[in-house]
């Protein structure tokens, strides 16, 4: 499992800062919750992780290395695009919006990171995939394109998609927000049952609950800065910023 | 409430449940009527026209109907559309990629080659291929501005047939291009974005998940375009390439019988359309089954 450490990252999009300089740390096997309102720029800071958004300074650290830069002279330089991709197959990554592929079934989403990009054997992968799709509950629903699968089961397909390349690091992007309420629960359980085998996970979300009961770190997010962050219990029942009572308050 | 007129007599009737349980009568529609009597009056005059004029000499259709002249120009007419769809598509892929890509240059060049392609007539690029051989009468491989290290007759390795593939098809790759480069762009980004997020590269994304996807939008059109290409491919003509226009011309050129011919031609060309426009139906049905079966599962 790989510690991630942010270094002083400050983010523009022509001109405009959207991250203000984060400092934060999230230790190996930890599981850190970012909340904020919207728009305050957790899904820019989480796509700065994998490389998806550039940085304008500073660095982000994942098991101790940079991702998309390398140090040249006295100097930052982009890295090899074929460098971060490999980084970035370490790295999973769940989206609000499921983003499975289309074309495939649920085995075939899961089968095509480890036989395309690691060459892991057909069958090996299948049998691997088959055993994921089992531990997210969906072994019933294999050969089911995304469009036949409710919100909640294809969130689960896309989390299993994901442990098909054996992470490191975790990062989901408020991966209930599109879901019915009635099929949250799904999703968060098997982020759960992730979060007790010890994989290190960094999660934007505006499930309270389920920051307060397995996040090890909650870091509150406004206006491009960590306003405050620390033990959820803390950051939740007491928060100390005005901006985080706020906040609270509305989503509570 | 009050129920006025006749609804409130109908439907207080005694019998009006039983009445209102059979099988509803269909209202006369007395426009519909007229029109298809006018259409129909219309239509026979034209028939009558057209089969009692002997400038149409239906004999001499029915004569060159099945002339192998005409089977030869029809089957060049077939290579030359299924040539000339493919290497369009070829390059349309490629000038599609391209256009959106990271790179400017490339950006630029597939720029440069949609707005050429599609800014002058085909007729024009058609007889620049044809006569490319006194442009170039030579072509080879060499340094610029020094030696040629190998060297062809224009005129050998450019058979008319070939140019007439690449007026067409050169022609087509830029309009295929724009189809589909709207396909490409019709998968949404959320999928690029995890297939990168996933780690594959930016070629490995197209290949494995935006292309499969973008076939699905990609393939109307494209039917569209075969359709068209079918009977665009006539302007071979005009660089003497033997099709099936170009050989009727021959025939009426020493018998003088431009009408029939002509309609010979035509109709080799209406069959090969509906032909197509049939496949391009049942690919079209296919694919909306296969959306109703998905939903109907969801
Ligand atoms: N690709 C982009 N181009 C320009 N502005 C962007 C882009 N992505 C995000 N932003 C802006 O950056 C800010 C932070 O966005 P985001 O990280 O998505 O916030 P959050 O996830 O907290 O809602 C917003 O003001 C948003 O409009
Ligand atoms: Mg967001």
């Amino acid at each position: 499992m790989s510690e991630v450490q942010f270094l002083n990252v400050h983010k523009d999009f022509s001109g405009v800062e959207v991250l203000k300089g984060i400092n934060f740390t999230v230790q190996a096997g930890q599981v850190a919750c970012l909340i904020g309102p919207s728009g305050s720029g957790k899904s820019t800071l989480l796509r700065c992780v994998n490389h998806l958004e550039t940085t304008s300074s500073g660095t982000i650290l994942v098991g101790g290395r940079m991702i998309g830069y390398e140090v040249h002279g006295d100097r930052l330089i982009e890295a090899h695009q074929k460098d971060i991709n490999k980084r970035r197959s370490r790295i999973g990554m769940v989206f609000q919006s499921f983003n499975l592929f289309g074309h495939m079934t649920a085995l075939e989403n899961v089968m095509m990171g480890p036989v395309k990009l690691l060459k892991v054997p057909k069958a090996q992968a299948e049998a691997e995939a088959r055993e994921l799709l089992a531990k997210v509950g969906l072994a019933e629903r294999t050969g089911h394109y995304p469009a036949q699968l409710s919100g909640g089961q294809q969130q689960r397909v896309a989390i299993a998609r994901a442990l098909s390349m054996k992470p490191d690091l975790m990062l989901f992007d408020e991966p209930t927000s599109a879901l019915d309420p009635e099929l949250v629960g799904e999703v968060l359980d098997v982020m759960k049952a992730l979060a007790r085998d010890g994989m290190t996970m960094i999660v934007v979300t505006h499930e309270m609950g389920f920051a307060r009961e397995v996040a090890d770190v909650v870091a509150f997010m406004d206006g491009g800065v960590i306003v405050e962050a620390g033990d959820p219990r803390e950051i939740i029942s007491n928060p100390r910023h005005e901006r985080t009572q706020a906040f609270l308050s509305k989503v509570l | 409430m009050t129920v006025t007129g006749q609804t409130a007599v109908a439907e207080s009737r005694p019998d009006f449940v039983e009445l209102a349980s059979r099988p509803v009568l269909k209202r006369k529609r007395p426009g519909q009527l007229i029109a298809m009597v006018v259409v129909g009056l219309f239509a026979l005059m034209g028939a009558y026209i057209v089969v009692t004029n002997p400038g149409f000499g239906w004999p001499t259709v029915a004569k060159y109907l099945f002339d192998m002249r005409i089977l030869n120009g029809l089957l060049t007419t077939i290579e030359l559309t299924v040539i000339a769809m493919i290497l369009g598509f070829v390059i349309g892929l490629v000038v599609a990629v391209m256009r959106m890509s990271e790179n400017g240059l490339l950006r630029g060049v597939a720029g440069a080659y949609i707005w050429f392609f599609r800014g002058t007539p085909l007729l024009v690029q058609m007889l620049f291929w044809g006569f490319a051989a006194v442009l170039f009468p030579t072509i080879g491989i060499g340094i610029p501005g020094g030696p040629m290290l190998v060297e062809w007759n224009t005129n050998d390795v450019l058979p008319l047939f070939v140019a007439g593939i690449l007026g067409l098809g050169l022609n087509e790759g830029a309009y295929m291009a724009e189809i589909v480069r709207a396909g490409l762009m019709g998968v949404p980004a959320g999928q690029s974005e995890a297939s990168h997020a996933m780690g594959f590269s930016r070629m490995e994304t197209l290949r494995h998940v935006v292309i499969p996807q973008a076939m699905k939008i990609i393939l109307p059109p494209v039917g569209n375009e075969t359709i068209s290409m079918l009977k665009t491919t006539s302007l071979v003509i005009v660089i003497g390439v033997g099709d099936l226009l170009y050989n009727a011309q021959q025939i009426y050129a020493r018998n003088l019988e431009q009408i029939p011919l002509l309609i010979v031609a035509s109709l080799w060309y209406i069959l090969l359309t509906t032909l197509l426009s049939l496949v391009q139906a049942r690919i079209e049905k296919q694919y909306s089954r296969g959306n109703m079966l998905q939903v109907r599962k969801a």
